[in-house]
C-alpha cells in the first residue's frame, strides 16, 4: 500500500512541480514582494505587520480548509498558544526573537498533533465542533495558567535583537522581519499545495473514499496537513507576539477562530492568494470602524452572510474565474 | 508621503511665521486628547459615549478657546482587550498626534497603554481601570491614576464591613488575577481589622451561574460574602444571591467593585441592601448635583459614574497643567500636575502623587431600598467618608521603581 | 458526622440538585439543536442568539406592552419561532444544496449580527427581569434552600422535553419527520410538503431555543452575550450525546448538568472545562457519541 502512495501521484503532479510556479504565480509573488518592500514607507508600519501576521494566519487556515477540505472552528488555539509560548521565552528567559518564535511555533505544532489526532477520528460539522471545544480548553487553560498573566495577557514583550545583533526596535527594522518570516511562509504554504502531499489532498478533498480506495492512508494525511497548518498559524501568532509586544486572550478566543474563517472566505477559500486579501481586508476594516464599536461585529456578521449566499468563491475566487486562471 | 511632508513643512512655515507676527508670548497650543474606552462591551455603559461626554464638558469648562488652546478629542473602541488598545493607542500616538489618552477601563488594556506611553513619551490619565498595579510595580514617570483602584477599593469595603461587625468572611473570587489581586488585599484588611476569612471559591470566568459557589457560601457561617469579581459577574451573583435568601438570611454581601450603572442594570429590589466604595456619586454635594445634571442633558438622562466623573477631573487637571507651563511638553505637563493641587467641582481639592496616584476621599455607600429612594437614580446612602490618607495604599508599600 | 470526600451529604444533595437545573438548560437547548440537526443538517450556530433574543423578547413584552411571564412563556418562543421561520425561508433554505458547513458559517454570521444589533440598542450591563410573584420566596428543603423559581424551571424543562420526545417517537408528524430526516426524496414522493416540514422543524428548535431564553431571564442577567458562550458548551454537549437520538440528548443534557455541579463543589476552578474534557474522552472511547448511531 505504502509504496504506491509515492508513485501513483506524482505522474499527474509534475507539470505543475516540476517546472516551478506558472508564470502569472511568479509575477504576483514579486508584485506582492515590491509592495512589501515599498508598503512601509508610505503606510503604517505596525498597521501593515498586523496584515501580515493575519494573512499568514489565514493562509494557515485556508491550507486547512480550502486544501484539506477540514474546517477547523479553533485554530485561535495554535494562533493563541504560540503568541504566549513566544511573548513568555521572549520575555521571562530572555530568548532572541528567531527563538522565541521558533519555539512558539513547535509549541504550536506539538498541540495541533495532540488534538488533530483526535479530531481527525470524526468529519464535517463534527470535526468543526471538536477542535472549537478544544480552542476552549486552550482558553481555559490560559485564563488561569500561572505563565499566561490571566487577563493581563502577557505584557511590555521585549522586541529584541535579531540573532543579538540587529535591533528590531524601529518599527521599520522589525517590518522587514516580519515582511521575510510571512513571506517565506507563503512561499512553504505554495509548496505544499504544489507538491504531490498537497495533490493527494485535495484528492481527499474532493472524494475521501475513493482515495481510500485507492490505497492512501487518509488520516496520515489529514494529520500531517492539521499539523502544518497549526504549526504555520502558530508561527502567525507567535510573531504578532513579538510585533505587539503582547499576548492576550484575545489571540485564543473563539471570536479569532471565527475571524479566521470569515477572512478565508471573504478572500476565496481554497485559491493561493485570497486569504492574503481576505486578511487584508479584514484588518484595515477593524482599524477604520473602531469607532463605530458594536457596528464592527454587525459588518463582519453581514459579510459573513453575503458570502456565503452570494459570493462564495470569494474576492479572489472571483477574479480568478474572471481571468480564467488559477489563483 | 511627500504631500504629507510638504503639507507638514507648510504648516510648520506657518507656524514660525505667525509666532515670529505675534511675537513670544502668544504659543498657539493644539492639543489632542483621546478618549480609549470600551464602547461595545460589559464597560460601555459605566465609561464609553459618557466618558466623551464628559471629556467635552471639561473642555468647555475650562474655556480652551479664550486661552488660545485648540483642544481636539478623539475617540474609540478598545473592545476591552490589551491587543485592541495597544494597536490604537500606538496609531494615536505615532500616526495621529494624540498628547493624552484618557479612561482606559479594564486593567490589562490600561496596562498596555500605560506601556506604550511609556515608550512614546506622551501621557497617560487613566480613570476606568481598577488595578493598583499602575502606581505601583508598572508604575510610569507618564501615568496618572485618578478614580480609584483595587487597594482603595478592598480597603473601604473591608475595613468598613469589619467595623460593622462583619467579622467572618467567605469571598467569591473571579478566577484570574485581577480577582486574586483583590481577594488577597481585602483579606489582609480583613485580618489586620481583626476579621478572619472563613472560605473561598473561584469560580470560573465569565460565569453565568453561581448558585452553587453561593450555596456554598452560606453553608460556611460567613457574615460577609466578599464578591472579589466584576461586570456581568458581579451583576449575576448579586441577582442570585437574592434569588437564594442570602442577604434575607442575614449574610451581607460586600461588593468590592461595583459601579452606579451596575445598581441601575439590577434595579434596587435586587440590589438594595449591598455596600460598596466609591469615589464619586453624583448626589454627593450641589456641586456634583449641579455637574451631573448638565452630564444627564447631554447624555440621554443618564447620571455620570465616577469613572466619567473622573475623565471629567482627568482632563480638567491636565488642562490647567498646560495652561500653566505653557506648552504640551509631556514631561513638564506631568510635573506640573504632580506639584499643583487639583480642585475640581467633582472631587473637591486632592492632589497627584509622585507615583501617579491621585489623592481624594473615597466613600462607603450602602443601596438604598426601594422606599428610601425618592427618585431615579436615587440609589445610594452615604456610609462613611474615607479620608486620602486611609484610603490610599502609601507611597512606600506599593514598590514603584522610580520612587525613592 | 458523616461525610462523603469531605462534604457532608446535605451539601451535596443541594449541589446536584443545583447541577440539574443547570442541566434543565442544557437539555432545552441541545434538543433543540438535535433535532434542527436531525432534518436540516446544519450546526445552527444562531442557537445562543435565539436563546438570548427569547430573554429579550419577554423583557420586551413586560416593558413595553406590559404582557406577564406567564403569557411570554407562550408567546415568545412562537415569536421567536417565527422569526426563525423567516430566516430558514430567506436565508437558510438557499444552502441545503451545499455543503453543510456553509449553513454553520451563514449561522455563525447571523449570530455576529443580532448579538451586535441588541448590544448597540440595550448595552451590556443587563437588564433586570423580576421572578413572577407566584414563584418567589422559596422552600426549605432541610439540606438546603431551594428558590421556587428554580424548581419551576426544572418542572417546565421536563415537561417540555418530554413532550417533544412524545410528539417526535410516538405521533404522525413526528413519524413524518423521522422518516424526513432519513429520506427526504421518498417522503416528498409521498406527497409530505418536505420543504414545509424543514421549515417548521427549525422554527420549532427555535422557539425551544426561546423558551430557554425566558425561563432563564429572571436568574440570569438578560444581556446581549448570555448565549454567546453558553452555545459553545451545549455544542459539546450535543458532540457528547451524540445527534442520533432526541432521548439522548435529553439525557445527556441533564447528566452533564449534574457532572458540572459536582465539579463545581470539588474542584471549582475545572468546572468550565470538564464539559470538554468528558468531549475529548468519548470521542475517544466511542466516535459517535453516547447515543449517537455510527455513522
Amino acid at each position: 500500500m505504502a509504496k504506491t502512495e509515492a508513485v501513483l501521484p506524482s505522474a499527474h503532479v509534475r507539470p505543475v512541480a516540476a517546472g516551478g510556479m506558472p508564470r502569472h504565480h511568479m509575477a504576483i509573488f514579486l508584485g506582492l514582494l515590491l509592495l512589501g518592500l515599498v508598503g512601509p514607507f508610505v503606510l503604517y508600519p505596525v498597521f501593515l505587520m498586523k496584515i501580515l501576521c493575519f494573512a499568514l494566519f489565514a493562509c494557515a487556515f485556508n491550507l486547512l480548509l480550502g486544501f484539506g477540505g477540514l474546517l477547523s472552528f479553533g485554530h485561535a488555539a495554535y494562533f493563541g498558544s504560540a503568541s504566549y509560548v513566544s511573548a513568555y521565552a521572549a520575555k521571562a528567559w530572555g530568548l532572541n526573537p528567531e527563538l522565541a518564535i521558533l519555539l512558539g511555533t513547535a509549541a504550536a505544532a506539538f498541540l495541533g498533533l495532540v488534538f488533530g489526532s483526535l479530531a481527525i477520528r470524526r468529519q464535517g460539522i463534527y470535526f468543526a465542533m471538536v477542535t472549537l471545544a478544544f480552542a476552549q480548553m486552550v482558553f481555559f487553560f490560559s485564563v488561569q495558567a500561572p505563565f499566561t498573566g490571566g487577563e493581563d495577557g502577557i505584557q511590555s514583550v521585549p522586541r529584541g535583537h535579531l540573532l543579538g545583533l540587529f535591533d528590531l526596535g524601529p518599527d521599520r527594522n522589525l517590518y522587514f522581519f516580519v515582511l521575510a518570516i510571512v513571506f517565506g511562509g507563503l512561499l512553504v504554504i505554495y509548496r505544499i499545495i504544489h507538491s504531490p502531499f498537497g495533490q493527494v489532498l485535495k484528492a481527499i478533498r474532493d472524494n475521501e473514499p475513493r482515495s481510500v480506495s485507492l490505497g492512501y492512508r487518509v488520516n496520515q494525511y489529514k494529520l500531517a496537513v492539521f499539523v502544518l497548518s497549526a504549526a504555520l498559524a502558530g508561527l502567525a501568532g507567535a510573531t504578532k507576539a513579538i510585533v505587539f509586544q503582547l499576548a492576550s486572550l484575545t489571540d485564543v478566543y473563539w471570536t479569532m477562530s471565527g475571524e479566521v474563517v470569515l477572512m478565508t472566505l471573504l478572500g476565496g477559500m481554497g485559491t493561493v492568494f485570497g486569504p492574503l486579501v481576505g486578511a487584508a481586508i479584514i484588518v484595515t476594516m477593524q482599524n477604520y470602524l473602531a469607532t463605530f464599536g458594536a457596528w464592527v461585529t454587525i459588518i463582519q456578521g453581514i459579510i459573513f452572510v453575503v458570502s456565503v449566499l452570494l459570493f462564495r468563491q470569494g474576492v479572489v475566487g472571483v477574479l480568478a474565474q474572471w481571468l480564467k486562471r488559477p489563483l | 508621503m511627500k504631500i504629507k511632508s510638504l503639507m507638514r513643512a507648510a504648516i510648520a512655515a506657518s507656524f514660525l511665521s505667525g509666532t515670529m507676527l505675534a511675537g513670544v508670548a502668544m504659543a498657539d497650543t493644539a492639543v489632542k486628547i483621546g478618549v480609549l474606552n470600551d464602547r461595545s462591551g460589559i464597560y460601555a455603559d459605566l465609561s464609553g459615549e459618557g466618558s466623551v461626554v464628559a471629556a467635552r464638558m471639561a473642555v468647555e469648562d475650562f474655556k480652551a478657546a479664550e486661552k488660545g488652546i485648540t483642544v481636539e478629542i478623539v475617540s474609540a473602541d478598545h473592545q476591552n482587550k490589551p491587543d485592541i488598545a495597544s494597536t490604537i493607542a500606538r496609531q494615536w500616538y505615532d500616526q495621529e498626534g494624540v498628547d493624552m489618552i484618557t479612561d482606559v477601563p479594564t486593567s490589562s488594556a490600561a496596562l498596555a497603554v500605560n506601556e506604550i506611553t511609556r515608550e512614546k513619551n506622551k501621557v497617560f490619565i487613566n480613570s476606568g481601570a481598577a488595578t493598583s498595579d499602575l502606581t505601583g510595580k508598572q508604575c510610569s514617570p507618564n501615568t496618572v491614576h485618578w478614580t480609584y483602584d483595587t487597594y482603595a477599593l478592598a480597603h473601604g469595603t473591608g475595613g468598613a464591613m469589619v467595623e460593622a461587625g462583619g467579622k467572618k468572611w467567605f469571598f467569591l473570587t473571579a478566577d484570574y488575577a485581577f480577582g486574586h489581586a483583590l481577594e488577597r488585599d481585602t483579606t489582609a484588611v480583613v485580618e489586620a481589622a481583626g476579621g478572619e476569612v472563613v472560605g473561598s471559591v473561584r469560580h470560573p470566568f465569565p460565569g453565568t451561574d453561581f448558585s452553587s459557589f453561593l450555596l456554598q457560601a452560606q453553608s460556611s457561617g460567613a457574615d460577609v460574602i466578599g464578591l472579589a469579581n466584576a461586570g456581568g459577574d458581579t451583576i449575576n451573583s448579586i441577582k442570585q444571591a437574592s434569588e437564594f435568601g442570602i442577604t434575607q438570611g442575614g449574610q451581607a454581601l460586600a461588593g468590592l467593585l461595583v459601579f452606579l450603572t451596575d445598581v441601575h442594570a439590577l434595579g434596587l429590589d435586587t440590589a438594595q441592601g449591598l455596600v460598596l466604595t466609591e469615589s464619586f456619586y453624583w448626589d454627593l454635594n450641589d456641586d456634583t448635583r449641579a455637574w451631573s445634571k448638565r452630564f444627564a442633558e447631554a447624555h440621554d438622562g443618564d447620571m455620570p459614574t465616577m469613572v466619567q466623573a473622573g475623565v471629567y477631573a482627568g482632563v480638567l487637571h491636565y488642562l490647567n497643567a498646560i495652561e500653566a507651563v505653557g506648552g504640551k511638553d509631556p514631561q513638564a505637563v506631568m510635573a506640573k500636575m504632580k506639584e499643583m493641587p487639583t480642585d475640581d467641582p467633582l472631587f473637591g481639592q486632592g492632589s497627584v502623587r509622585e507615583d501617579g496616584r491621585k489623592l481624594q476621599n473615597m466613600y462607603l455607600f450602602k443601596v438604598k431600598t426601594p422606599d428610601q429612594s425618592k427618585a431615579p437614580w436615587d440609589y445610594y446612602e452615604l456610609v462613611a467618608t474615607i479620608p486620602p490618607e486611609k484610603a490610599w495604599r502609601p507611597l512606600a508599600e506599593g514598590g514603584c521603581p522610580f520612587v525613592k | 458526622m458523616f461525610e462523603l470526600l469531605g462534604i457532608p451529604p446535605q451539601a451535596l444533595f443541594g449541589q446536584l440538585l443545583l447541577g440539574l437545573i443547570n442541566g434543565s438548560f442544557y437539555a432545552l437547548l441541545s434538543l433543540g439543536l438535535a433535532i434542527i440537526f436531525g432534518l436540516l443538517n446544519i450546526i445552527n450556530f444562531t442557537h445562543g442568539a435565539q436563546y438570548m433574543m427569547g430573554a429579550f423578547v419577554a423583557w420586551m413584552l413586560l416593558n413595553y406592552l406590559g404582557i406577564n411571564y406567564w403569557a411570554a412563556l407562550v408567546l415568545v418562543p412562537v415569536i421567536v419561532g417565527i422569526s426563525g421561520v423567516i430566516i430558514e425561508r430567506l436565508l437558510i433554505s438557499r444552502l441545503y444544496h451545499l455543503d453543510h458547513l456553509y449553513g454553520l458559517l451563514l449561522t455563525f454570521g447571523l449570530a455576529l449580527i443580532i448579538q451586535g444589533l441588541f448590544r448597540n440598542e440595550y448595552g451590556i450591563s443587563g437588564l433586570p427581569y423580576q421572578i413572577p410573584s407566584q414563584l418567589s420566596g422559596g422552600q426549605n428543603l432541610g439540606f438546603m434552600f431551594l428558590p421556587n423559581y428554580r424548581g419551576w424551571v426544572i418542572v417546565a424543562s421536563l415537561v417540555v422535553c418530554l413532550a417533544t420526545w412524545f410528539v417526535i417517537e410516538k405521533t404522525r408528524l413526528g413519524a413524518y419527520l423521522r422518516a424526513a430526516t432519513e429520506n427526504p426524496t421518498l417522503v416528498g414522493a409521498f406527497g409530505i410538503n418536505v420543504p414545509r416540514l424543514i421549515t417548521i422543524t427549525y422554527g420549532f428548535g427555535v422557539g425551544l431555543a426561546a423558551f430557554a431564553g425566558v425561563l432563564a431571564a429572571p436568574i440570569y442577567s438578560v444581556n446581549p452575550n448570555m448565549g454567546a458562550d453558553l452555545i459553545i458548551v451545549v455544542f459539546a454537549v450535543v458532540v457528547i450525546g451524540g445527534m442520533g437520538s432526541i432521548l439522548g440528548s435529553i439525557v445527556t443534557g441533564f447528566g452533564l448538568g449534574v457532572i458540572e455541579g459536582l465539579t463545581r463543589v470539588f474542584y471549582p476552578e475545572g468546572s468550565a472545562v470538564v464539559i470538554f474534557v468528558i468531549m475529548a474522552i468519548v470521542l475517544l472511547v466511542k466516535p459517535a457519541g453516547l447515543f449517537g448511531r455510527t455513522a
